[in-house]
């Protein structure tokens, strides 16, 4: 799976209340959810957000609740995928549940800035930065977790093990 | 190589005598817990498996406690849908609100998790069983959904990060301000992906409302799971509650750790977290001229009696400031009950205060009591992020429930002994 897109960057410590706020939380549809994704760390970035996008960020992504909101607004969004020097761990764990691509890769973000394009190899681990040429090495999944994403998702990983 | 109490839980629930940090393990789990606004997403997710049944529904526990007394047309829908999923599954643990508490207040007050236990909770505060000697920790809806069907999930077991407080702790300084004295000091992510485990004579001696708050707070500090021994204390709460055999655990001596941090509490005072992370914390008398709008009292931290009573022993005879709003939440019904026998309730509202049904409410900007845009807020709470109890523009301060009720009276934030 490759990708590319333009690059919406953001800062540290972005947490799920940010991503998207609990006064939305009362549904639980995606499209709804994504009008409203990153709104109070970006009030405009729900209207200028295309389809294949990528979110560029700082460390510990996605902090704060569980609320699986979170990466299926970003999903919804058709943001293609999240690359941060790295994800809090409820993020991580229901990115990948869920099938949102994320790289974590800590030496990468410093090059990139907001409005750069990337293509962004998510099987490889592999990002390219189109305005610079510069090239990084995202962190490799465990092969359990790789299996998960192959999978397209958790669910599908318990319907197949049965 | 001996192994912490986290790894100890963890090799119990996955049949192994010895595991390894790290290690990715597959685990029997003793409590799924949602609430209504994780769960509807999580039976979604359990509908596309396409199963009749859960694998077990007496380890489920369902709590619709974020937006209820329901708020709203669309919340009432989430509700629905969890209650007639409840009735379908005969998961007999589902409360209804009448006997419905805040989740994380209400599984420890009914013995539902006891020590040793795994639990995993679609609710990033779930690592607050940890104080009852438990493994517990936050996950998603997917990740419910799965364990609802099989009875498992999967862990990387962490490492841990040991605390250690000794000293002899001040007057006002409670567990809350412990845990927000960790947070200042190693940050939002300093112990991402790791245990976090309490001990040391000030510990020790910690009453278990005091112990649930540090636990509680794991989470933001990033922490996996927080977690403490069980002892005594915690044997005469769990001994009348639980209903089923439980286990203590305790680290080995020879136990491996990826950081020992040592505190002296015996020269600290009480904290304030500012706007708009955890992390930002101040000693109270540093705090300066902070105005405030609103001050509540409650939640998952802060909201089981022993808050509720020093809240009252602060506000007796008192009035709140005329500038302000407070708002005071039990956290499960029977500690409003309790309140109410032992004459707080009568206290709040002589003293002016809005005092509620138990809910999350305000605590995640969801209802009864949403700030303004500019507004400012002391809560008993544990989080101040952008935007978390209302306007994108409004402040959060975190505080312990001493400092909340003296700054309800002036205010303005205040130490508990300037009242
Ligand atoms: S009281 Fe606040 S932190 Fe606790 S479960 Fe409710 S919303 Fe979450």
């Amino acid at each position: 799976m490759k990708f590319t897109g333009k690059v919406y960057k953001f800062g540290a410590d972005i947490d799920t209340d940010a991503i998207i706020p609990a006064r939305y939380l009362n549904t639980i549809d995606p499209q709804e959810l994504a009008k409203h994704c990153m709104e109070d760390a970006d009030a405009d970035f729900p209207n200028k957000v295309q389809p294949g996008d990528i979110i560029v960020a700082e460390k510990n992504f996605g902090c704060g609740s569980s609320r699986e909101h979170a990466p299926i607004a970003i999903k919804a969004t058709g943001v293609s995928c999240v690359v941060a020097k790295s994800f809090a761990r409820i993020f991580y764990r229901n990115a990948i549940n869920i099938g949102l691509p994320i790289l974590e890769a800590p030496e990468a973000i410093d090059a990139i800035h907001e409005g750069d394009a990337l293509e962004v190899d998510i099987v490889r681990g592999h990002i390219k930065n189109l305005r610079t040429g510069e090239e990084f090495q995202a962190t490799s999944f465990p092969p359990f977790m790789q299996e998960i994403i192959n999978q397209g998702g958790l669910i599908n990983y318990v319907k197949k093990k049965g | 190589m001996g192994m912490t109490i986290s790894q100890k839980i963890l090799a119990a629930h996955c049949g192994r005598e010895q595991i390894e940090t790290g290690e990715l393990v597959n685990c029997k789990l003793d409590v799924v817990l949602g609430n209504d606004i994780t769960a509807p997403v999580a039976i979604a997710e359990f509908e596309k498996l396409g199963l009749e049944k859960v694998y077990d529904p007496g380890m489920i526990v369902l709590v619709p406690d974020h937006f209820t007394p329901n708020k709203d047309i669309k919340s009432a829908q989430q509700s629905k849908v969890m209650r007639e999923f409840a009735r379908g599954q005969q998961i007999e643990n589902y409360f209804e609100i009448g006997q419905m508490g805040i989740e994380h207040c209400l599984l420890p007050e009914l013995g539902l998790v006891l020590p040793g236990d795994l639990a995993i909770g679609a609710d990033s505060h779930t690592c607050t069983y940890g104080a009852l000697g438990a493994f517990a920790t936050g996950v998603g809806s997917t990740d419910m959904a799965a364990a609802m069907a099989t009875g498992e999930a999967w862990f990387k077991v962490p490492e841990s990060i040991k605390f250690v407080f000794s000293g002899k702790l001040p007057p006002w300084v409670s567990g809350k301000d412990l845990i927000l004295r960790i947070i200042g000091d190693i940050g939002v992510d300093g112990a991402r992906y790791m245990a976090m485990e309490f001990t040391g004579e000030v510990v020790r001696q910690l009453s278990m409302d005091n112990r649930f708050t540090m636990a509680n707070m794991a989470i933001e500090a990033g922490g996996k799971n927080g977690i403490i021994a069980p002892d005594e204390i915690t044997r005469a709460y769990v001994e009348t509650r639980a209903s089923r055999p439980y286990t203590f655990y305790e680290s080995d001596p020879d136990a491996d750790y990826f950081e020992i941090r040592e505190y002296d509490v015996s020269d600290m005072e009480p904290l304030v977290a500012f706007p708009h992370q955890p992390e930002n914390t101040r000693g109270v008398s540093e705090a300066g001229h902070v105005l405030l709008d609103q001050v509540v009292i409650g939640s998952c931290t802060n909201g089981r009696l022993e808050d509720l009573a020093i809240a009252a022993g602060l506000l007796k005879g008192k009035k709140v400031h005329s500038g302000l709003r407070t708002i005071i939440i039990p956290g499960t019904q029977n500690i409003y009950l309790e309140a109410l026998r032992k004459g707080y309730i009568e206290t709040f509202i002589e003293a002016g205060a809005v005092v509620s049904t138990p809910t999350c409410g305000p605590c995640l900007g969801g209802h009864m009591g949403i700030l303004a845009q500019g507004e400012k807020a002391l809560a008993t709470t544990n989080r101040n992020f952008v935007g978390r109890m209302g306007h994108r523009d409004s402040e959060v301060y975190l505080s312990s429930p001493a400092v909340a009720a003296a700054s309800a009276i002036t205010g303005r934030i205040t130490p508990p002994w300037e009242v």
